[in-house]
């Protein structure tokens, strides 16, 4: 293979790497917003399943240890917010700020000790046989690391669940009148709890794939502002989790696209505004296309639900 | 057994004072714990966060040091959150001001006196805060873009745009390598009260924004045009409000004060740009509790700026004498924002449990 | 094949409900007691009315039934057997099913996706396909004509409600509430869910009829239930009572009212539409070329059922809406697409459909709502500040003057009843602007006292030399008000016709688009 074609994989390998936790995170926000919760402490959640996830691995020598661990702290974090955003009807954007900056607090405090350490049990990429041997192709699909084909699969699925089956109807309505989904017997409530937690549970395996594949390592602000970017990219996804994938992905090359112009001479700093500068160039695309494909955010979100409102 | 749920009718203030305080108590103790993990009495540490911020002549000084710039957002959030205007961006706004503060300083600080760079320096900044102000909203109102992930975004380019400035062009030319701009001349520094870092220009200057921006949102039509867009935008619009207007005015005021914020600490407290976590500390977003703590209230948030002024100082406390890294007052805000919320849901609801 | 006809019959031999009782039942809100110690008995096969005015806690029995609502007190009984309803899952699992009055339905999704939202039987997989089979079979059996696929948004109010009673029934009902029903109903439509109606009990199940009006009451139930302020007056069969009984059992005095209707002559031209095209939010054209004139002292009633481009209308003419094409001129002014503000100033006076959603800010108080359009003019403000004093003044007149009832003018304005809220809007409206009237469904939802309030200061108004512009489903109300009458259908005018020469027939086969008056100038 010659220097550009060797380039270009290269590349695009490590777009996919770097969108997936932006894909992970992403997926587990449209469950909650398709169910009509806002959740704004994915960041904090990212940021604890970071630490956790690389403080359990250090102790273990068990990456999937950690990974579970990053989902089940991420999770109990949303719990928190589920609580106070759906039992408590409080007001869902000032909640999920005081989780994320729960979540980065209590991250800086566990990570302090693990400031500096190298993780020598991360995930290793693994080739899938034959399928990698695929020219090109097969390099940079099939040699990745483990959660990059897990959230694939997660995507396919969870786009599945979504509209093909009866939960997703179930889900959906809750998220576009959660009034309509009580008087057939669905629980509101119910439903909201658990795609809120499952948002939270993507969002530490998300955090778990930066400390544990991606960097790999615990660095305070790792997570980098990449739960708002999740945030956006919901929205640019149009709440569908296989566009969730392209926008993820998207995103990835923007990360990957910092180091290519590095050599270029321009300013590191002004290279690390990219991935800021594309999620607002982003959130501008998504304006367009929602006004002309008139698909918007579910009609109740961020409207907590009351059952007897007079 | 049944728990029943139901809404309540008015609520007396003296009620809603003391749920706060009751609300602020329980995010104490809730915090308290961490101390507890680490294996420190939780009661011994806070009493050593209180004394330090409010238990000695040393620790006022710096309480109402780091009250300004949380007054200053604080008053500037109070406005922007009363027309339910999401503003997180109250970091990027501050640094804005002090950047032009900055170029203002350098430019203008050797040759002209001080009673015309200050003032300046106050005006530029409060116009450059208000330049980042308006962006997202005019992002909202003209596309429909959430503001909260817009602002966000516009703190962390705001954050990089300073690490260039300090770290290029602007790097200073006696600095010996450290990333701050050559030091303000005296023209462009703040007076401070004898023996604090407390700058009081800015300090008065906070005082007087809380009064007029009271009255602004209480006493003005354009205040009053705030408030109904952010308690009913639907009746807004029928009672024929014009909403960009309104909400540029709205963010321009607020993002300026915020920028005020940041010339204060360029120019009262560091004397020159450095590195954007030094200038803004995350004051940005502490004020959001500062702002909802005070119900929006711009006159009740020179108090809690003062208390959370408290808190930050506790952070440094225990920072140094027990170790712990600053992000750990993160804890302490978000354990008291969620108390706050949590218990305002048993100000509203009454429950009531039936056999 | 066999299998799909058996799951039918099945549910409906499993749940049937010979006889329902509710007993006793008492539920409070803050400020309001909704139902006082209501009985309410069902028999199987019958249709049982259920009268009374808005407000009398008709819709809150039976959200207690269904499983909405928890009782504070009282007990119910079904076949003699005590059931305790925790949610509308239980009351569905009962073999009770409800069609609410705002249908419970997701205007994105698809009939069968509706269909299967919360439905147990539904497969796992793909459940959209299974529904879409079963749905045929209704159509087949009770003429329910529906296509699954179509999405919500696209059908019209008669077809949604076809949606909403094929949802109980698939899921077994027996019992079937209806919650006003024939609201969005042309009278055709009406007569066709009669027959539905009918047949549905020939085959043994039971309706409860939600309603306030009497003609309907007498014409399809076989007993009829009359509630007053949370109270049962009495339960009597049909057959044995007539309207005037009614009328004087769900209002307590002798006769609804009278409304004196002066014949006046009109005066000259004040809102002019010509031509008019107006897009709705899907950007799909709801008023398609509609031109009319109102005059000074004359009500020009618009009849229609709702969503057949009224709300665009009002909106193009109050400026809270863009116009495609057309003009409208009010005093010889162009105001096309001029703001609601200019509008305001001209003397327009709008009564918003939606009140507590468009008309007032909810959290603020009474003054500081009784301003919300007037706050730029001298003297509420001068400068940039408002005048406080002023407007408190201000505020009290309107409420003494109006007869609001409220704690003070400091009261957030939530707290206030329905009726007062209209009444808030309407005095805050009409004191300051006269010249022209637009009141859309100025009555939904109030009652009696209110609604005869109303429409007696419309009539003032009318004879003081408003020209008045009013947009109402509520035939009754168009009809008692109205100089001339114009029926709106898929956003054309199908035609204008002078009060006198009106009669129901003619303007329900417009209502439904099956009749049009030739365009004679009725200037």
């Amino acid at each position: 293979m010659g220097g550009h074609e060797f380039l270009i994989i290269s590349v695009l390998k490590r777009a996919l790497v770097a969108g997936t936790p932006l894909l992970l995170g992403t997926l587990g926000e449209i469950y909650a917003e398709r169910s009509g919760v806002m959740n704004l402490g994915v960041e904090g959640m990212m940021a604890i399943g970071a630490v956790s996830g690389f403080g359990v691995a250090l102790a273990t020598g068990n990456p999937w240890l950690g990974l579970i661990a990053a989902a089940a702290f991420g999770a109990i974090l949303s719990l928190v917010h589920a609580f106070v955003s759906i039992t408590l009807k409080s007001n869902q954007i000032v909640s999920g700020l005081a989780i994320t900056m729960l979540g980065l607090g209590i991250s800086g405090l566990w990570g302090k000790a693990y400031i500096g350490i190298p993780l020598t049990t991360k995930f290793e990429t693994v080739k899938i046989p034959i399928l990698s041997k695929i020219p090109y192709i097969g390099e940079i699909l099939f040699n990745q690391d483990p959660l990059f084909y897990i959230s694939v699969i997660t995507a396919i699925v969870m786009w599945f669940i979504l509209f093909k089956t009866e939960v997703g109807i179930n889900i959906r309505s809750v998220g576009e009148n959660p009034l309509a989904a009580d008087a057939m017997g669905v629980n509101v409530y119910r439903t909201r709890y658990i795609c809120v937690i499952i948002g939270g549970a993507l969002a530490g395996i998300a955090g778990a794939h930066l400390s544990l594949a991606y960097i790999p390592s615990w660095i305070e602000g790792m997570t980098g502002g990449r739960g708002w970017i999740v945030i956006a990219l919901t929205i640019f996804a149009l709440w569908n989790p296989l566009r969730a994938m392209l926008g993820a992905y998207l995103f990835g090359g923007i990360y990957v696209l910092q180091y290519l112009l590095q050599p270029l001479g321009i300013p590191p700093n002004i290279l690390l505004m990219f991935p800021y500068l594309a999620t607002l160039l982003v959130l501008l695309v998504s304006a367009q296309e929602t006004f002309k494909k008139r698909i918007g955010a579910p009609k109740s979100l961020g409207e907590p639900y009351e059952k007897e409102k007079k | 057994m049944k728990i029943k749920v139901e809404r309540r009718g008015e609520i007396s203030p003296k009620k809603r004072f003391a749920y706060l305080i009751f609300s602020l108590i329980i995010g104490f103790l809730i915090g308290g714990l961490i101390f507890l993990f680490k294996g420190i009495n939780p009661f011994y540490a806070l009493q050593k966060i209180f004394v330090g911020s409010f238990g000695s002549i040393y620790g006022w000084k710096e309480t109402i040091t780091k009250a300004i710039p949380l007054m200053l957002c604080g008053i500037g959030l109070s406005l922007a959150f009363k027309g339910k205007f999401w503003n997180i961006g109250a970091d990027g706004q501050l640094l804005f001001g002090a950047v032009l503060a900055t170029w203002i300083a350098l430019s203008l600080g050797k040759t002209y006196p001080a009673f015309v760079v200050l003032p300046l320096m106050f005006v530029g900044g409060f116009i450059s805060g208000a330049f980042w102000g308006i962006i997202p909203a005019i992002m909202k109102i003209k596309l429909g873009i959430n503001e909260v992930i817009t602002t966000l975004m516009l703190n962390y380019i705001a954050e990089q745009f300073v690490q260039y400035l300090v770290y290029g062009p602007w790097k200073g030319k006696t600095q010996y390598g450290f990333p701050y701009t050559d030091n303000f001349s005296s023209s462009a520094t703040l007076p401070v009260i004898k023996g604090t870092r407390i700058h009081y220009p800015t300090l008065i200057i906070g005082i007087i924004l809380a009064v007029l921006i009271y009255i602004f949102i209480m006493k003005t039509k354009i205040g009053y045009e705030i408030r109904v867009i952010g308690e009913n935008p639907e009746a807004a619009k029928y009672a024929g409000i014009n909403f960009l207007k309104t909400t540029i005015i709205m963010m321009a005021i607020s993002g300026g004060i915020a920028g005020i914020a940041g010339v204060g600490e360029v120019a009262g407290i560091h004397h020159h740009l450095t590195v954007p976590q030094q200038i803004s500390s995350g004051y940005g977003y502490t004020a959001i509790i500062v702002a909802w703590l005070a119900r929006l209230n711009p006159l009740v948030v020179i108090l809690s700026s003062i208390f959370f002024g408290g808190i930050l100082v506790g952070g440094d406390t225990i920072q140094t004498s027990m170790g712990l890294p600053f992000a750990t007052i993160n804890i302490f805000n978000g354990l008291i924002l969620i108390s706050v919320i949590s218990i305002n849901f048993f100000l509203e609801y009454k429950i009531s449990i039936k056999r | 094949m066999k299998r799909r006809k058996d799951l039918t019959l099945h549910s409906q031999g499993g749940k049937k409900i010979e006889l329902l009782e509710m007993k006793g039942i008492y539920k409070k809100f803050p400020g309001v007691i909704a139902n006082d110690n209501v009985n309410l008995e069902v028999k199987g096969g019958e249709i049982h009315a259920l009268l009374g005015e808005n407000g009398a806690g008709k819709t809150t029995l039976m959200n207690i039934l269904y499983g909405i609502y928890q009782p504070d007190g009282g007990e119910i009984y079904i076949n003699g057997k005590k059931v305790n309803i925790r949610s509308p899952r239980d009351a569905i699992e009962l073999g009770i099913g409800m069609v609410h009055q705002h249908f419970m339905l997701i205007p994105t999704h698809t009939v069968a996706e509706n269909i299967c939202l919360g439905f147990k039987e539904a497969p796992f997989f793909y459940p959209t396909r299974v529904i879409e089979e079963r749905i045929h079979d209704f159509t087949d059996r009770y003429g329910l004509k529906i296509n699954p696929k179509a999405k919500i948004w696209q059908l019209s109010a008669g077809e949604q409600q076809r949606v909403e009673i094929i949802k109980t029934l698939l899921r077994g009902a027996s019992l079937l509430i209806l919650d006003e029903p024939t609201s969005v109903l042309t009278p055709q439509e009406t007569k066709e869910l009669f027959t539905i109606l009918k047949k549905l009990v020939e085959e043994g199940h039971s309706v409860i009829f939600i309603t306030h009006k009497l003609e309907e009451v007498m014409e399809i139930s076989d007993r009829v239930t009359v509630l007053r302020k949370g109270k049962v007056v009495a339960t009597v069969r049909t057959k044995d009572t007539n309207k005037k009984e009614l009328a004087r059992m769900m209002v307590g005095r002798e006769v609804i009212f009278k409304l004196e209707r002066e014949k006046i002559e009109r005066g000259e031209e004040v809102l002019k539409v010509k031509d008019l095209f107006v897009e709705n939010d899907r950007g799909l054209m709801a008023i398609k070329g509609v031109s009319f004139s109102v005059h000074k002292n004359e009500i020009f009633g618009i009849a229609g059922v709702a969503g057949n481009g009224q709300r665009e209308l009002v909106e193009a003419i109050t400026g809270l809406r863009k116009v495609k094409r057309g003009k409208v001129e009010i005093l010889n002014v162009d105001v096309t697409n001029s703001s609601p503000k200019r509008i305001g100033d001209i003397g327009v006076a709008h009564i918003p459909e939606e009140r507590i959603r468009f008309g007032i800010v909810p959290n603020l108080s009474v003054y500081e709502n009784a301003v919300l359009r007037d706050y730029y003019h001298e003297p509420f403000s001068k400068g940039l500040f408002l005048n406080h004093h002023y407007i408190k003044e201000h505020s009290k007149k309107l409420v003494k003057e109006f007869s609001i009832d409220t704690p003070s003018i400091d009261t957030p304005v939530k707290l206030l009843s329905g009726g007062n809220i209209q009444k808030l809007i309407l005095a805050r409206e009409i004191s300051t602007k006269s010249n022209l009237i637009i009141a859309a469904h100025p009555t939904y939802g109030l009652d009696v006292a209110a609604t005869e309030y109303i429409r007696k200061l419309l009539l003032k108004k009318r004879e003081e030399g408003a020209a008045i512009l009013l947009v109402s489903e509520d035939l009754e109300e168009i009809f008692e008000l109205s100089d001339r009458i114009a029926v709106i259908f898929e956003g054309k005018f199908m035609g204008i016709v002078p009060r006198e020469k009106a009669n129901l027939q003619d303007i329900g086969l417009m209502m439904a688009g099956s009749k049009r008056l030739e365009e004679r100038n009725e200037d």
